[in-house]
């Protein structure tokens, strides 16, 4: 009974984190563009500047 | 300070870019712009196809971008005017969506402990402290995911109509108001998972529908943005041109249109006279001369000389306005649709609030408490809720739209499926309907293959639609073909490298001919040569006679009504076994025939382009364009199909046809499942733990059932 006490808020902490996650990924538009995120990656950096990189 | 000013100096544009196919794209399209001098940043999107560039306004414009993008490969057009941006909505619902999975799945858990705890005589503390943990949760979710459920049906409330959100409003505020008055009194019975994973499945069908009108609209947006194209911009003072979008032209600039090119806006000829192809205004095949003061309208193409043209209003001229107002007119019929989710919702809503009543009614004669009453009433409207029949209609929707859309094929809005489902006659347009809209070599049997490669050769260099028509030709032909060297176009007569010579006849040094038709004909002129004539035609699209003798088979009434001459008209019936062929028709003789079908109870599908096919494309129960259109008929239309084939217009009707059946059997389903709960839930016999059972349950049955519609019926190919 007593581990509840702690369980339950921290459970619901949890959740309520993700959903914050969320709708914070929601309004900073990361949802925009679900086909190009994925293609992206495969860019090279425009800043790197390694002596190798073409 | 400074930024300030860098503020003011930057501009945004959103651009649209046709052939954005892949992560690459992104890549060249963004590297393009990025390495552009004045560009600021470029950000591509691969999903909507447009690109967000931000410049400084002083040191480029836009036209700038569309051809730097042109150079790198990619087909780009500016959107006209504001785009409206208009996703809020369904960011909105996204976040209504992620508020009510949130709480559903917390409440859940709790609930599980309590039913557990039923069983296991949880003692009274406990339970009450989950409840009222519950009761936090809840209390903010449904406010918060309810609105737009509530808001509508406050809406419909108003005005003194039912619509689906009546009940579904007044089941998740009765259940949550009577678990909050159960945890309040230490009562047994809370509803909070009930009512808030209701608003979870509710919201995710909500979410599907606006995710498919978003789509729809975008893509539309994006056809439109090419449609319009781009206006050269004559300064009267200095003669200097600028290229603006259509958008941008104001009545009484003064432009220039090119040899070849479509006329950007209505207006009034300004130079000796003008040759136009008015097909996608009138439907008539052969080109117009147009004398100097006539009025010549968007979407024209100019065959002839380069010549200037003043932009005037469209009050200005009576056939816009004309149509306008038949638009309005014809409009109304469509709004008297009343669609299956809201007709459902006129029988469902009284049903359900009057089983309800009589519930409550029903225990309290038979000498039960008003509370004990009251639960029972209120478990009757929770497990009657139409949590079924809000995914139902916009899960099919979104199956069919997902579907007709990878067939080239948008679909604006559900409502317009629906109607599609009950077509029996199909009324075609002829020009740019039928047909492809565009001329094509009518006797290249005649011409001899040294001719056509000579004259393709020359050709290749032209964006005249005659020109690119030879070309065309020549590579059905060869495959592959080699540009002439050194061509140079006059424009208005022909083309010339060398000795040799394409274009009009005088342009040839031939003599001139008696009714001769000198635009739809093109002479090929080489000193070593007999002069060859190619003479033009608007050609069928491909597949248009195997799709009327299926639409026949089908059933359905085939009908051709065209704005062109009798003999055209005639010739492309006959082709492709049209019986009921009716020329030379005005806009309003079109929505005329259309009323006297519709008078005797036929339910008509309009396919049509024009500006002249837009009032009938309003006043038909159902209509579909070709992107080819005029954009006012495209607003009009219903769906929009890409591409050359006439299969969109079979595989819109059998797609509509079968997502009417699917939606239907989908109403059947959870009309047997009331039928088995509405009485255990007036007996007072339905637990909290059974509502959400039955709910989930009902909820995969009607969204699986639709997802059958992905592969059946196999799409119809000839």
């Amino acid at each position: 009974m007593d581990a509840l006490i702690i369980l339950i808020p921290v459970a619901l902490l949890l959740g309520v984190g993700g959903l914050a996650g969320f709708l914070w990924s929601l309004n900073s538009g990361q949802y925009e563009d679900m086909d190009g995120a994925g293609e992206r990656i495969l860019f090279d950096n425009p800043h790197d500047d390694r002596p190798d990189a073409a | 300070m400074v930024q300030a000013l860098a503020h003011q100096r930057f501009a945004e544009e959103v651009l649209s870019v046709a052939n954005m196919n892949c992560g690459g794209c992104v890549r060249g399209i963004e590297r393009a712009l990025k390495n552009t001098i004045g560009v600021q940043d470029a950000r591509a999107n691969l999903t909507t196809k447009r690109v967000r560039v931000r410049f400084d306004a002083g040191a480029i414009d836009s036209s700038r971008l569309v051809r730097t993008l042109a150079e790198a490969g990619f087909q780009a057009a500016r959107f006209d005017g504001a785009l409206a941006v208009t996703d809020g909505d369904q960011k909105l619902l996204l976040r209504c969506l992620a508020v009510a999975g949130f709480a559903a799945a917390n409440i859940m858990l709790l609930s599980v402990a309590l039913w557990a705890g039923l069983a296991q005589d949880m003692d009274a503390e406990t339970r009450n402290l989950f409840q009222w943990i519950s009761t936090a949760i809840a209390l903010p979710a449904v406010a918060y995911a309810g609105r737009p459920f509530f808001r509508s049906a406050w809406t419909a409330i108003r005005v003194f109509r039912v619509n689906m959100d009546v009940p579904i409003s007044l089941a998740v505020l009765l259940a949550t108001a009577m678990s909050f008055w159960q945890t309040w009194t230490g009562g047994e019975e809370t509803y909070f998972d009930a009512a808030v994973s209701l608003l979870f499945f509710l919201l995710i069908g909500r979410f599907l529908d606006a995710s498919v009108r978003g789509k729809a609209r975008d893509a539309a947006d994006n056809l439109l943005a090419f449609a319009a194209g781009e206006a050269s911009l004559v300064d009267p003072a200095t003669g200097a041109v600028r290229q603006v979008t259509a958008g941008e032209v104001r009545p009484g600039d003064l432009l220039l249109v090119a040899s070849g090119a479509k006329v950007p806006a209505d207006g009034k000829v300004l130079d000796r006279s003008a040759l136009v192809d008015t097909s996608i205004i009138t439907g008539e095949s052969k080109p117009a001369a147009l004398q100097p003061g006539m009025t010549v309208f968007a979407g024209s193409i100019n065959l002839g000389d380069p010549f200037r043209l003043e932009a005037a209003t469209a009050a200005d001229d009576s056939v816009l306005a004309e149509v306008t107002r038949l638009m309005e007119a014809a409009q109304q019929g469509r709004d008297r649709y009343v669609r299956l989710a809201d007709r459902a919702a006129k029988i469902y809503a009284p049903l359900v609030h009057g089983l309800a009543g009589m519930t409550f009614a029903g225990w309290l004669v038979s000498g039960a408490s008003v509370e004990q009453s009251l639960v029972a009433a209120i478990a009757v409207l929770i497990i009657t809720c139409p949590c079924a029949l809000g995914l139902a209609v916009p899960a099919v929707h979104v199956v069919a739209a997902g579907r007709l859309m990878r067939r080239g094929i948008l679909m604006k809005s559900g409502a317009a499926l629906e109607r599609f489902a009950q077509v029996d006659r199909v009324v075609f347009d002829k020009t740019g309907t039928l047909t492809v809209g565009r001329p094509e070599l009518e006797n290249a049997e005649a011409i001899s293959d040294e001719a056509l490669k000579l004259a393709a050769g020359m050709a290749y260099a032209s964006r005249h639609p005659l020109s690119q028509a030879i070309v065309r030709a020549a590579v059905q032909r060869f495959g592959a073909m080699a540009p002439a060297r050194d061509v140079e176009e006059i424009a208005g007569y022909g083309v010339k490298s060398g000795e040799d010579r394409l274009g009009s006849r005088a342009w040839c040094g031939l003599p001139a001919l008696d009714g001769d038709d000198a635009i739809t004909v093109v002479w090929l002129a080489r000193p070593s040569l007999e002069p060859v004539a190619f003479h033009f035609s608007d050609a069928l699209r491909p597949d248009a006679a195997q799709v009327v003798g299926y639409l026949r088979q089908l059933g359905i009434g085939v009908s051709l009504l065209s704005g062109d001459a009798p003999a055209p008209v005639k010739s492309v019936a006959a082709a492709v076994g049209i019986a009921d062929a009716q020329s030379r028709l005005t806009p309003k003789d079109k929505i005329d025939r259309l009323n006297r079908w519709q008078a005797k109870g036929e339910r008509l599908l309009m396919v049509g382009d024009g500006l002249n096919d837009a009032p009938a494309l309003a006043a038909a129960d159902a209509s579909l364009s070709p992107a080819s259109a005029a954009d006012i008929a495209q607003t009009a239309a219903d769906m929009v199909f890409q591409g050359q084939s006439l299969a969109a217009v079979p595989e819109a009707l059998q797609v509509a046809a079968a997502a009417r059946r699917r939606v239907l059997e989908n109403f059947a389903l959870a009309a047997m499942y009331n039928a088995v709960s509405i009485p255990l839930a007036m007996a007072g016999i339905v637990s909290p733990l059974l509502a959400a059972i039955a709910m989930s349950t009902s909820s995969i049955l009607v969204t699986v059932n639709a997802l059958r519609l992905r592969g059946s019926p196999k799409p119809w190919t000839h």
